[in-house]
């Protein structure tokens, strides 16, 4: 109810300065065949939302307008475009937030291929899940239940409040500006989730081989932009990357561990291609290939 | 057929496409707004200037202990002095005879691959100075076919690849740590016993940064106690895993910046005081 008191009070909090009378919204309309940015502009009634304005200018102006959301509150992962150029929740972006002085553009997410208007393919992202091995536990105990104290499972928690917005996966410069990688990149969010199984205090599977070889953890260079964007503030790059990162090395570039599973006859690292055999793409054979950039007949 | 049966299935080869065109304007059109190219030009200004410093302030050798004035201070790109250069500047140690240029050159290397193999400081000059990418949602050097490089390998490929050495410079960052621990400790000597002069306080400081800047490593965070799949069994390393580590963690690219700072003026007020230039103030 915080929030709701906030937004009666302009920002800049002064009673002086009354809201600016409309907005104009710069709206991407297009599809695979090309588009262009249209601005709409409507009447400005304080306290919305991106959302709010664009599904007004839907019921207004444009009822062909695609628009893809649900939940309205953060939590479905369903209305990520880029907003003024950064990637963001629409349901959880403020108008107050924005500059009303000035068109405010909403393109979809530029690292999909786009549907049309503002929705865009994201089927790539699922494909990438069904390469990755789901949890493993080892047996029960002997009365049958698993048990596991909080402290260790703490540290994955904070994976699991992921909605799967994939804005961190639209961000990120290794397949939104080189789309080559996307057959063998996983993107920050499914390292998220190898960090979230790999972390797990139950699971009994090493998908660290997994994670290099055929995941592409090695191609994130650490420059945080999936941290920057996510709605969920999961820290990303400092708790999930970095500690996979840092689990690879011990399973293939540090000498001294190398040494110490050799002396102590500890198992070494599962291969890559025995781990992706438990997944659903690895049964199915199913492999990610990419579509040309231009659409058949050139663009439009 | 049961669930298990179905699940596993026969197998179905098939092929997910991805890719075609993209909505939006290209992506070399940037849509921010805000001024997106002043954090990568800070921090390239930044790190230049360190690295002009640090190669002036090395071939320098010379005023890099001020003993001679009667204050104890080694500057930390000096640190540990071993050669023989140390001695006839009137440090004790020293003694590598053999080793004709700048001792400062000897001893950077060590940290010097800290840091360049640091995460963050990769973070920060794969942004300022790879521009890959050099601000979030802008397209980086080497976009699609048409930036300065075809071909993204990120991390994977010599020399990148060898950042993954993290770990061993930070084992010997602990003993750098060390080293400039006990020089600040030394700091506090005066010829007539204890004191505490304006160059001791900088000696302190840095010290302190440096430890906080070495102990909040992701590579020494992992190593610390991340790396274990259950914390509750290894009750030391999860206390010093959550309280140290991940706390200073936390502020990794803070300290980064601190300390780096601290090196520097450290050194500056070693070479002020050491030439005689300026006059150390005596506190107590
Ligand atoms: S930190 Fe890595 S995964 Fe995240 S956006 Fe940057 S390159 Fe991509
Ligand atoms: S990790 Fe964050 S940005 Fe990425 S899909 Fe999950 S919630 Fe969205
Ligand atoms: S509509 Fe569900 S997250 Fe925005
Ligand atoms: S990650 Fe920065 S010092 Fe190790």
């Amino acid at each position: 109810m915080a929030t709701l008191v906030q937004e009666a009070v302009p920002a800049g909090g002064a009673a002086t300065s009354s809201p600016a009378e409309t907005v104009t919204l710069r709206l991407w309309r297009g599809d695979a065949r090309g588009g262009e940015f249209r601005d709409y502009t409507v009447e400005n009634l304080g306290g919305e939302v991106v959302l709010d304005v664009v599904h007004r200018i839907q019921a207004e102006q444009a009822p062909d307008l695609a628009v893809r959301w649900n939940c309205k509150a953060g939590k479905c992962g369903s209305c990520s475009a880029e907003i003024n150029g950064k990637p963001r929740l629409m349901c959880m972006t403020r108008m107050s937030s924005l500059d009303v002085s000035e068109p405010i553009t909403v393109s979809p997410m530029r690292g999909n291929p786009i549907i049309r208007d503002l929705v865009t393919d994201v089927s790539y992202h699922f494909a990438v899940a069904r390469r990755i091995p789901g949890f493993h536990p080892g047996p029960p105990e002997p009365d049958g239940t698993y048990r596991m104290s909080q402290v260790d499972v703490d540290r994955v928690q904070e994976f699991r409040k992921c909605i799967e917005c994939f804005l961190c996966q639209n961000v990120c410069h290794v397949i939104r500006d080189h789309e080559d990688n996307k057959p063998a990149y996983a993107g920050p969010r499914f390292f998220v989730r190898l960090a979230e199984l790999e972390l797990h205090p139950l699971d009994t599977l090493d998908r660290r081989e997994l994670a290099a070889k055929e995941l592409g953890i090695g191609l994130c260079n650490i420059t945080k932009c999936c941290t920057e964007v996510c709605p969920e503030d999961i820290h990303i790059t400092d708790n999930a990357i970095i500690p996979m990162k840092e689990r690879v090395v011990d399973a293939r570039y540090d000498p001294i561990a190398w040494l110490g599973r050799k002396i102590l006859r500890r198992p070494a690292p599962t291969p890559a291609a025995e781990v992706a055999s438990l997944t659903p793409a690895g049964r199915s054979g199913e492999v990610i290939s990419i579509e040309p950039r231009t659409p058949p007949g050139g663009p439009a | 057929m049961s669930l298990a049966q179905h699940l596993e299935g026969p197998a179905r080869p098939a092929t997910v496409r991805v890719g075609g065109p993209r909505g939006g304007p290209p992506l070399s059109t940037v849509l921010r707004r805000d001024n997106w190219r002043l954090q990568p030009v800070l921090v390239a200004l930044g790190l230049l200037g360190f690295v002009a410093y640090v190669v002036w302030a090395a071939n320098r050798n010379g005023a890099f202990y001020a003993g001679s004035v009667g204050r104890d201070y080694l500057s930390p790109l000096y640190s540990p002095c071993i050669t023989h250069s140390c001695i006839s500047s009137g440090y004790v140690w020293g003694g590598w005879s053999w080793w004709r240029v700048s001792p400062a050159w000897l001893i950077l290397i060590f940290p010097g691959a800290f840091r360049a193999t640091c995460y963050y400081y990769r973070k920060a000059y794969y942004r300022s100075f790879w521009l890959s990418p050099p601000a979030c949602a802008v397209a980086d050097a080497g976009s699609t076919g048409s930036g300065l490089r075809q071909h993204y390998s990120g991390e994977t490929r010599f020399p990148l690849l060898w950042n993954n050495i993290h770990r061993y410079t930070w084992y010997f960052a602990l003993i750098f740590a060390g080293i400039l621990t006990w020089d600040a400790i030394a700091a506090f000597r005066f010829p007539n016993g204890i004191g505490l002069g304006v160059g001791t306080i900088l000696f302190v400081l840095n010290a302190i940064f440096i430890w906080a800047y070495t102990l909040g490593c992701h590579a020494g965070r992992h190593l610390c106690g991340g790396n274990l799949k259950r914390l509750s069994q290894a009750p030391i390393r999860r206390w010093w895993w959550k309280n140290v580590s991940s706390q200073l963690n936390a502020h990794h690219q803070l300290y980064a910046w601190l300390s780096l700072f601290s090196i520097i003026v450290t050194d500056l007020y070693t070479w002020l005081v050491a030439s005689g230039t300026i006059h150390d103030p005596r506190i107590f």
